[in-house]
């Protein structure tokens, strides 16, 4: 078999201008050090899909000018306060938004996932959310009796990017408790993972290790980004870098102190 | 006073929640967190409190959607939301102030409110800044209704409303206003708040929280608190972690 481990340039030669990309929260493994790549190489038109919401990875990427579509529930750093770069592309309409509530976004996944084309979900009627999304449905439940559901369409993403602990050299992914970022790979074309350490063996072998793994079938390329989720926290593993996520809060306030964060944090390197 | 406001409502809100089997809490709520945990402490162990944003307050191992479909089976009695606006049939706005397509002000967005305000049957809603600006009469964008259509299926929405001024009870799609907090009056709520809303003629005192509750909340639940919100916990309890591990992971 194809070696799996590359390097990170070449991880993420798959994702191209206009790729359909879905990623995790912050809480379940973000991918920061490819996405400091993604900006370095100019990655333009990205429709991004934050399962099931977005921190200072949508903000950075909207920034720096790579998306063309966001498809979220909610994009905010949290103590950090508003995520100034994806406000001001929303009153400036710089960017397309797709509006969702997380339960969709995990249920259309899901969809995509499973091979269907729709999910329903509870919910949703009666709010605005629904209203502009021309892409959702309702229907009259066809086991019910006037009971009114809407119907989600599957989402396909073309690549999904995640960073996890470890991964052994068979591709398989230990992701433990993060069981969104398994659906996340099921329902994309391809898979790309950055990952902290290499694991010795295979993780499949022993059966504790196994059911918290991504099978390396899913998997097209890893590569070893040490720190890779910083400053956001891996889960089990590191914190949040809270002075940078204040620093980052403080500078993307206008655009001007946006672009000195780039010229500092992506463009030169300076990432832990 | 010899309490502080955040500690009357966390006891107002625990006061709400009563006696149900599940409560969880979202991100960034650390006063619904306290209430939620000193409704443990005074039910000897129930509810059973998930904390959102804490790895050791909440038994998720199915992903991020297992909360949702926890909540969609209604296996959560409680869940607390807020809006940028809130208006008077309980409709919220977390998205965006002005028109939709050309914002004025854009907010995080409707997090996982179209779905947990129509499943969980106790939603309390919480938002501290009692202002024409946020309790208004009509909400920008309906991130997720106070109400619907009778063959609409809900099994869950809003039983209240609680700001820094007052409790309002939600009733037959209307807010009633059930007390004022202590410092507080009847006209300033009314001067403060945009949407109409139901009252009696006397508007009874919001109860202040007991010398026990007090106890518990600063000796008990505070403790706990600070793995999950230790800026908050040492702000209003003046306690620190006990362990940094939970906060650092």
């Amino acid at each position: 078999m194809a070696n799996v481990i590359t390097s990170l340039e070449d991880a993420l030669a798959c994702i191209g201008d206009g790729t359909i990309l879905v990623v995790p929260r912050e809480v379940s493994g973000v991918p920061m050090a490819a996405t400091r790549a993604l900006i370095r190489r100019g990655v333009k038109r990205l429709h991004l899909v934050a399962l099931p919401t977005s921190s200072l990875q949508a903000d950075v990427l909207i920034g720096a000018g790579c998306i063309e579509t966001l498809e979220t529930s909610a994009v905010s750093l949290g103590e950090f306060g508003p995520a100034p770069r994806f406000s001001a592309a929303i009153t400036s309409g710089t960017i397309r938004m797709k509006d969702a509530t997380c339960p969709a976004l995990h249920a259309a996944l899901q969809a995509a996932e499973k091979g269907v084309p729709f999910m329903p979900l509870r919910g949703l009627i009666g709010s605005d959310i629904l209203k502009y999304r021309n892409d959702w449905k309702v229907i009259d439940s066809p086991f019910g009796n006037d009971d009114p559901i809407v119907l989600l369409p599957a989402i396909r993403p073309d690549v999904a990017l995640f960073h996890a602990q470890m991964a052994d050299r068979f591709g398989n992914v230990w992701i433990g408790r993060q069981r969104e970022l398994a659906t996340m790979a099921h329902a994309a074309a391809k898979t790309v993972v950055t990952i902290e350490r290499l694991h010795d063996g295979n993780l499949l072998d022993d059966p504790v290790l196994a059911a918290g793994a991504l099978s390396g079938f899913y998997v097209e390329h890893i590569a070893i980004a040490e720190r890779g989720a910083w400053p956001l926290p891996l889960p089990d593993h590191y914190a949040a870098d809270a002075e940078h996520l204040a620093l980052y809060a403080k500078l993307a306030a206008t655009t001007e102190g946006f672009a000195e964060y780039l010229d500092r944090y992506v463009y030169e390197k300076c990432a832990a | 006073m010899d309490f502080r406001p955040e500690e009357l409502l966390a006891d107002v809100i625990a006061r709400l929640i009563g006696d149900v089997r599940h409560v969880a809490v979202g991100n960034a709520s650390p006063i619904p967190a306290t209430a939620a945990l000193l409704a443990r402490e005074r039910g000897k162990g129930r509810p059973y409190v998930s904390l959102l944003q804490s790895r050791k307050h909440n038994f998720w191992t199915d992903g991020a959607r297992e909360l949702f479909d926890c909540a969609g089976q209604g296996r959560i009695d409680v869940f607390f939301l807020s809006g940028g606006q809130i208006d008077g049939h309980g409709n919220i706005n977390l998205v965006s102030i002005g028109d939709y397509a050309h914002p004025k002000m854009r907010f995080p967005g409707s997090f996982g409110s179209a779905y947990l305000y129509y499943v969980v049957p106790k939603v309390i809603l919480f938002r501290t800044e009692h202002s024409r600006r946020t309790l208004v009469p009509k909400v920008d964008f309906v991130s997720a209704p106070g109400v619907n259509e009778p063959n609409v299926f809900r099994t869950g929405g809003p039983i209240a409303l609680v700001t820094n001024r007052c409790l309002f009870a939600f009733e037959n799609g209307r807010f009633r206003l059930a007390s004022v907090h202590p410092g507080h009056m009847v006209d300033e709520v009314i001067e403060h708040t945009g949407f109409d809303f139901d009252r009696p003629a006397q508007v009874p005192e919001t109860q202040p929280p007991t010398p026990e509750t007090l106890r518990i909340m600063r000796e008990i639940v505070a403790p706990q608190l600070a793995e999950v919100y230790p800026q908050f916990a040492q702000e209003v309890f003046g306690v620190t972690a006990e362990s940094n591990q939970g906060a650092a992971l």
